[in-house]
């Protein structure tokens, strides 16, 4: 095993047992995050990561950064809100694709239109873990789950493709079985100003036993010559299958970032929290209103 | 007389707004109170919209739906209106329009339009009445040509100059007409008023929440509330602040979660079908103990209702929001002064106990507007945050209830903020002694808001037997009935903080008769003052027709009711 970092490891009491099960996926996402995030030199007070619901969902509680366990699918409007007060902070969504996909969709399609300088990292395991093996968007068709015991009738959505359609300006996809080239790509995400979309195959070893570790391993590929800055290759990609195609499948560097157009941030970058409100302007609105 | 009351009415886009506020604008400027409410259609052409400004020597902060003058744009405008004209109304219109007055009115024929094209643009009809009605009540030229110019400046000196002759067309005329029918409107003037400031509710809201040290504002548009987004917005970039349209209400109420995280300051401002959506947000609010000012304009519901329209019927919603038992505080601005400070001290009662709080207004006092003196600015904001500790603890026991908040990145310590039920430091936890004392902790802090409730405002003789209870923006259309019926023994107790309930079971105790006066059809306020005080009010003067109580509405119905 890989040298684990510890300067995000958290010794706080309840992070002593982790919840995921035994070979889950997320431990490795979580150890590839904590060495991308002491690679870079970030301290812990400098990282906020937020999360929905899910078993991904639950990543706060085990890194030391600063956390916020949220609702379900509602992740990503309070990250770029707080990215948005608190620009020098290094702002992380979390969420499973039932979170992502499902539950926060529309959050999902308009953080991408909005483009904050955030990340996002989309634990997808085509299946719904924390309740108990339901199928998620991505399940594929055929797959028998405890709520479509006949089997999933409905084709996965394709969420790539879904992103890089709709201007997403930094598109990666990746399978956590792969730690150099994961970490690699969250460094990229992290580094782009604007919103970085980072999707990460993981396997379920509890209510998945189609997509296991070794079916991601023998039906995944990482592209070699891919031009990022070309849309339309980005989208051809996106529609291959068997094998799936990882790595960076489009960054668009000129999308306007929505940090940037802020008025707070015209002159100074200095968090909300530390500034006054303009109380002579505020009077000076009301005079104004005396005709 | 003391007080005229002018009704414009007419189609959506015809221009009813421009005469409004060239009219009120310079009536104030000649020394004049002014108060005006609208009402209007969910159109945006069309229809018929009416708007009564009310013209008075003193400050008029009721509404009164007896029309003195009407002046209707377009046909039909008499019929909408038919019930709040008189004998005594004079009805100032086009030719056209003489089949629709019922016998008995008096219709004075103006030919404005054709005015308007001789002066070369029918647009100029709008300046020219505000013109004719300006010289009705003997205002001062001077005022309404500043006025005027000041509002056409920007188009050019050709469209100044033909304003300023439209307007004095319209003065000229008004001489004409108060000569051939013998008939003047003299309204005493205080010239103190020049000085005033006017302004609206949804202003208000905007101007206390900045006053509050709002510098995040989130929302969906939704009528009566987008206004106060409106005018955020409008002004964001000279006060620094960030105003977002998000893609839905979810979206909205979450942001401002994350916008108090990162130690921002978030407003957020919807109507009732709005604030269904933000009901789950409104939980986590109350779970991971985070600050949230709602601004909910409550409009006639269920559903989509009627858009534009008046009522107070989300009180229960607004109550009752989110699953799960979580403290909040619920404001009811009476007036316009009072929506400015209450917003304002929205903001430091959610942030000192760290709950979500509720400031609701209504369309009537979003859209009604008025002059007054002026509105009092803060010095500094508490901003009841804390540098974190390498071991800080966001969720810290102790008696009050209230942890010290910490912001991700102030001190060395980070923050760990949760939904789910959580230890000390905010990490999950299903532990019975910790979500017995976590939940206990959250609830404590009703308490301190309990202390800190606003007390009711009494009016009224103190030996009264009958005691009308209201809350919100009906406030001083009731003070208008105890003030003309005192005698009869009629007092009021008007509530601007509807949650927590203050305890006012001695003022209700000592009356014969309470009389619960709300804008809804069940009497919710009645119904909570009931759990709240164990004090049951059976007589209810409830108006649900998304029209604001009356002077009128609520003298009939005190008659009924034997009071009168």
């Amino acid at each position: 095993m890989a040298k684990q970092s510890k300067l995000f490891d958290s010794d706080r009491p309840k992070s002593q047992d982790i919840s995921w099960c035994p070979g889950c996926g997320n431990f490795g996402i979580r150890n590839e995050l904590m060495d991308v995030l002491e690679e870079m030199q970030y301290k812990p007070k400098e990282i906020a990561v937020i999360s929905g619901i899910g078993q991904a969902g639950k990543m706060p509680h085990y890194l030391k950064a600063n956390g916020f366990h949220t609702l379900h699918g509602r992740s990503l409007p309070i990250a770029t809100a707080t990215k948005a007060v608190n620009p020098g902070l290094e702002v992380i969504a979390i969420g499973g694709d039932g979170d992502m996909f499902a539950e926060g969709g529309n959050h999902l399609l308009h953080t991408i239109k909005r483009n904050p300088n955030i990340t996002v990292i989309i634990h997808n395991n085509q299946v719904y873990g924390l309740t108990k093996g339901q199928g998620s968007p991505t399940s594929l068709a055929g797959m028998k789950t405890t709520t479509q015991p006949w089997g999933v009738y409905d084709e996965p959505m394709n969420s790539i493709a879904l992103v890089v359609s709709q201007g997403c300006s930094f598109v990666a996809r990746t399978f956590m079985g792969y730690k150099e080239e994961t970490k690699e790509i969250i460094k990229n995400a992290i580094n782009h100003v604007g919103f970085s979309y980072v999707e990460i195959f993981q396997n379920c070893v509890t209510f998945n036993k189609v997509n296991t570790f070794m079916w991601y391993k023998n039906n995944t590929y990482f592209m070699k010559d891919h031009d990022v800055t070309d849309k339309e290759q980005a989208m051809i990609k996106a529609f291959e299958k068997d094998p799936y195609p990882l790595g960076i499948f489009y960054v668009n560097k000129e999308k306007p970032c929505f940090d940037n157009h802020l008025p707070p941030y015209k002159d100074s970058a200095e968090p909300l929290y530390k500034r006054e409100p303009d109380f002579d302007k505020i009077r000076k609105k009301i005079e104004q209103k005396r005709g | 007389m003391s007080t005229l009351n002018i009704v414009l009415g007419g189609a959506a886009g015809q221009g009813i707004n421009t005469t409004e506020e060239l009219l009120t604008k310079a009536l104030k400027e000649s020394g004049f109170n002014i108060f005006a409410t609208k009402e209007y259609m969910s159109r945006v052409r069309g229809g018929i919209n009416t708007t009564t400004i009310s013209i008075s020597s003193s400050p008029v902060r009721y509404y009164r739906e007896k029309i003195d003058i009407l002046v209707p744009f377009t046909k039909g405008v008499v019929d909408w209106t038919s019930e709040r004209l008189s004998e005594n109304t004079l009805i100032l219109g086009e030719k056209y329009l003489e089949q629709e007055i019922p016998s008995g009115l008096t219709h004075i024929v103006v030919e404005i339009e054709k005015l308007a094209k001789d002066l070369g643009n029918k647009l100029f009809a709008n300046t020219i009445l505000s013109g004719l009605l300006f010289g009705i009540v003997k205002a001062d030229k001077k005022a309404l040509n500043k006025v005027v110019e000041k509002k056409f400046s920007s188009k050019g000196d050709d469209v100044v100059s033909k304003n300023v002759q439209a307007a004095e067309k319209g003065y000229e005329l008004s001489e004409k007409i108060c000569k051939e029918y013998n008939f003047s409107f003299e309204i005493e003037r205080d010239s103190s008023v020049c000085e005033d400031i006017v302004i609206n509710g949804s202003e208000a809201v905007a101007l206390g929440a900045l006053n509050g040290g709002c510098n995040f504002v989130s929302f969906y548009p939704m009528s009566p509330s987008t206004n106060v987004a409106v005018n955020l917005a409008d002004i964001a970039e000279e006060m620094g602040i960030i105003v977002e349209q998000f893609e839905d209400e979810i979206a909205a109420s979450n942001a401002s979660i994350g916008a108090w995280f990162g130690g921002g300051r978030g407003l957020v401002t919807t109507s009732g079908g709005g604030f269904s959506l933000m009901c789950e947000s409104l939980s986590l609010a109350g779970m991971s103990e985070s600050p949230v000012v709602i601004h909910l304009a409550q409009r006639p519901g269920p559903a989509t209702g009627l858009p534009t329209r008046t009522a107070q019927g989300d009180l229960n919603l607004a109550l009752y929001a989110g699953h799960g038992d979580f403290p909040r505080a619920m404001y009811a601005p009476s007036s316009i002064e009072e929506a400015y400070d209450l917003s304002t001290k929205a903001f430091d009662t959610a942030d000192k106990f760290q709950v979500p709080v509720i400031l609701l207004t209504d369309e009537y006092l979003v859209d009604m507007y008025y002059n007054v003196k002026t509105l009092a600015v803060n010095d500094t904001v508490d901003k009841h945050i804390v540098e974190m500790n390498s071991d800080y603890k966001r969720y810290k026991l102790n008696k009050s209830g209230i942890s010290p908040r910490g912001v991700p990145g102030y001190g060395d310590g980070i923050i760990i903020a949760n939904g789910n039920e959580h230890d000390e430091y905010g990490d999950t936890t299903e532990e019975i002694g910790l979500t017995t004392a976590m939940q206990e902790k959250r609830m404590k802090k009703l308490e301190g808001l309990k202390a800190e409730t606003l007390k009711p405002f009494f009016y009224g003789n103190d030996s009264y037997s009958v005691l009308m209870v209201s809350w919100g923006s009906t406030r001083d259309t009731v003070k208008r009935l105890v003030d003309k019926y005192e005698d009869k023994g009629l007092a009021m107790l008007h509530f601007s903080q509807v949650y927590p309930v203050y305890d006012a079971s001695d003022y209700l105790k000592k009356a014969d008769k309470i009389i619960a006066v709300e804008q809804n059809i069940t009497g919710q306020f009645a119904e909570l003052i009931h759990r709240e005080l164990d004090i049951k009010i059976n007589e209810r003067i409830l108006k649900y027709d998304g029209r604001q109580i009356s002077e009128e509405f609520l003298e009939k119905e005190l008659s009924e009711k034997g009071v009168l």
